[in-house]
């Protein structure tokens, strides 16, 4: 039993990862409908950008709100270039533009910052949590953050004017239009954001996983089936699917014979796609309705 | 806060291509095909390897195509495909000593019970949610192939070596060139009946399904059985594919087979125009010429070089190579008047 606690709790502090990252998804998918195969890049970026703030000598929450501001303008920029152009174009088409973005992005954080492994400091520290020695303050701290992050979301969503008209455009671009909104900036208003929370998990989970250009690559897919998991329309349902699949990837770890390393994301996978075939719009998702 | 709506009536996510755009005209198909059987005549034995592998990389594409452009539904778990029917193959060939033609067909046949039944479950998802049950498909295989339960005959982590069949009857042509014209013979047997399955009745169903599914099913389309079809024919084509792969490259192992190849396929298959089947070719030139054109621009920027020429491609024709052909088409019919 003792073991069993011990793996589901070491399994909320890796779903802590898991869940910031797919905050940062679910966030993009509500403003533009699309899974950005970029984000985790995007993330690593901004990463990298805070590091080299403090190797310049500003202190960590310096570097943390002039990432946060670098990584808004950032996204903003992204999706005025390169995708409010493609708009119109198929959605796989965009697509293939998130593919381009990613190995654009991978490869020119290798060129300026070269492929060894980087140690990122953690604002919490890393002693036990509350003398455990599954939890280390950094792990409490990011879930934390990530809890605090959904309560201001849900908040600008629910009870701002420009977090209505967030939703708005998304939800009816035609209608929120005719109101007045300005839907193409609102678009580009959720890249922005989606960045910033992208930049946001990235700082808080280089600390555990070292800062390197292919750091995101296992995280962002956790982070897709976590968010797929919890439903895409729900930030709440993401941050749930985040903790039970890191719960899910230990205990099948710990339990199921033969199962390394290397079988743990085929089996977390199954397991999620076992439960989407049961409930296929989500755990927390709300489904479409379709007419013809 | 919910951004869906209780009724939404948007596009489907593949676009509707009528019927008769899906395919070349039947003299540009001559001129197209005469080409391929006259290039390999004036190259060197590398560059006809290249082409085999073009022909073979299209093979996968169009499987691909039939999939998204004819069914509308996404996959990118094709490398799962490719990769069984290679194996197959390649086990085929070295345990039980068969002629490598024959394994293909048995290739395809095994890819085509696998597509169909995952299908079964892929049934109950659609969207993002069917990508990413394909994505762990294809996440999955490379390790289920290393397993050690299978070690005996997949050879585990080393792989397997596959030997190059000789030109048969004495003709006097290099393996190279033999196993060019064979994959070509193979390709465009699958092409012709590719194209005839997408005219016929159940091509028909396909696309009624892509364009919109509830309608379909009130037209009598029986929905479930043709989509998980689809997933059947495609990952046939793929296996078959996989095969040929196998015994150009002479070498199969898990980690050739990885989502990295998925994705490339999918590149292909929207470089070349989702939905028009002449296109895979052209996708298909992309994923292998372009990474290479990178390399050679800038070595340590290969990836951002890549990326650059791909956005350059979907800013210029978004449609992919089928919106070119469309062009041309068009400026063709305006100089005969």
């Amino acid at each position: 039993m003792e073991l069993f606690t011990n793996q589901v709790l070491a399994g909320i502090a890796t779903g802590a990862i898991y869940a910031c990252m797919a905050l940062a998804v679910v966030m993009i998918y509500q403003a533009i409908d699309h899974l950005n195969f970029a984000q985790g890049e995007m993330a690593m970026f901004s990463t990298f950008i805070s590091w080299q703030m403090m190797q310049w000598g500003i202190p960590y929450w310096g570097a943390f709100v002039l990432t946060l501001a670098f990584s808004f303008a950032g996204g903003i920029v992204i999706e005025r270039l390169l995708f409010k152009p493609l708009a119109k174009a198929p959605i796989l088409t965009n697509v293939a533009g998130f593919i381009a973005l990613f190995a654009i992005i991978n490869s020119v954080a290798g060129l300026i910052w070269d492929f060894t492994i980087k140690q990122y400091p953690t604002p919490f520290g890393s002693s036990p949590f509350l003398g455990s020695q599954l939890i280390s303050t950094h792990q409490a701290g990011m879930i934390g953050v990530t809890v605090l992050l959904l309560i201001l979301l849900f908040f600008f969503f629910q009870y701002t004017r420009i977090g209505l008209a967030m939703r708005a455009a998304a939800s009816l671009p035609e209608s929120a239009r005719l109101v007045g909104i300005n839907t193409s900036w609102m678009i580009a208003l959720g890249w922005g954001m989606a960045a910033a929370i992208g930049s946001i998990a990235g700082m808080l989970i280089a600390p555990v996983v070292f800062l390197e250009p292919n750091m995101m690559g296992g995280v962002l897919i956790y982070g897709f089936a976590a968010a797929v998991l919890g439903g895409l329309t729900s930030p709440l349902g993401a941050v749930i699917g985040g903790f039970l699949v890191g719960i899910f990837e230990n205990l099948a770890g710990t339990y199921i014979p033969g199962v390394g390393n290397e079988l743990k994301l085929p089996i977390a996978l199954a397991l999620i796609i076992t439960v989407l075939v049961v409930k296929p719009a989500g755990l927390f998702g709300r489904p479409i309705v379709k007419r013809v | 806060m919910s951004a869906v709506e209780d009724v939404v009536t948007e596009a489907p996510a593949v676009e509707a291509v009528p019927k008769r755009a899906m395919t070349l005209g039947f003299g540009t198909s001559l001129v197209m095909l005469a080409l391929l059987l006259l290039v390999p005549l004036f190259v060197k034995n590398f560059i006809i390897f290249q082409l085999t592998m073009l022909l073979i990389y299209g093979l996968a594409v169009l499987a691909l195509n039939i999939l998204t452009g004819g069914s509308g539904q996404f996959s990118l778990g094709q490398s799962a495909f490719y990769a069984v029917g290679a194996y197959t193959s390649a086990i085929l060939m070295e345990h039980a000593d068969m002629n490598y033609a024959l394994t293909l067909p048995i290739a395809g046949i095994i890819c085509f019970a696998f597509g169909f039944l995952f299908g079964q479950p892929a049934l109950r998802l659609s969207g993002v949610y069917l990508a990413l049950a394909t994505f762990a498909l294809a996440t999955a295989m490379p390790q289920l192939l290393k397993l050690g339960f299978f070690e005996h005959w997949t050879g585990g982590v080393q792989g397997l070596v596959v030997t190059k069949p000789d030109a048969p009857f004495g003709l006097p042509m290099s393996q190279d060139m033999w196993l060019y014209y064979f994959t070509l013979a193979i390709t465009v047997g699958i092409y012709v009946a590719s194209v005839n399955l997408l005219r016929s009745r159940s091509g028909r169903a396909f696309m009624a399904i892509r364009d919109n599914e509830i309608a379909a099913s009130a037209m009598g389309v029986d929905v479930a059985l043709y989509k998980t079809l689809a997933f059947g024919v495609s990952a046939g084509i793929t296996g078959v594919a996989g095969g040929l792969g196998a015994i150009a490259v002479q070498f199969v192992a898990p980690d050739g087979y990885t989502i990295t190849l998925a994705i490339s396929l999918f590149l292909g298959m929207v470089v070349g125009g989702v939905g028009w089947l002449p296109g895979s070719i052209v996708g298909s030139a992309f994923i292998i010429f372009v990474p290479n054109i990178a390399e050679g621009i800038s070595k340590g920027l290969s990836g951002a070089v890549f990326g650059v020429l791909l956005f350059l491609v979907i800013f210029l024709v978004p449609h992919g190579a089928r919106q070119v052909a469309m062009v041309a088409q068009q400026l063709v019919g305006k100089l005969k008047k």
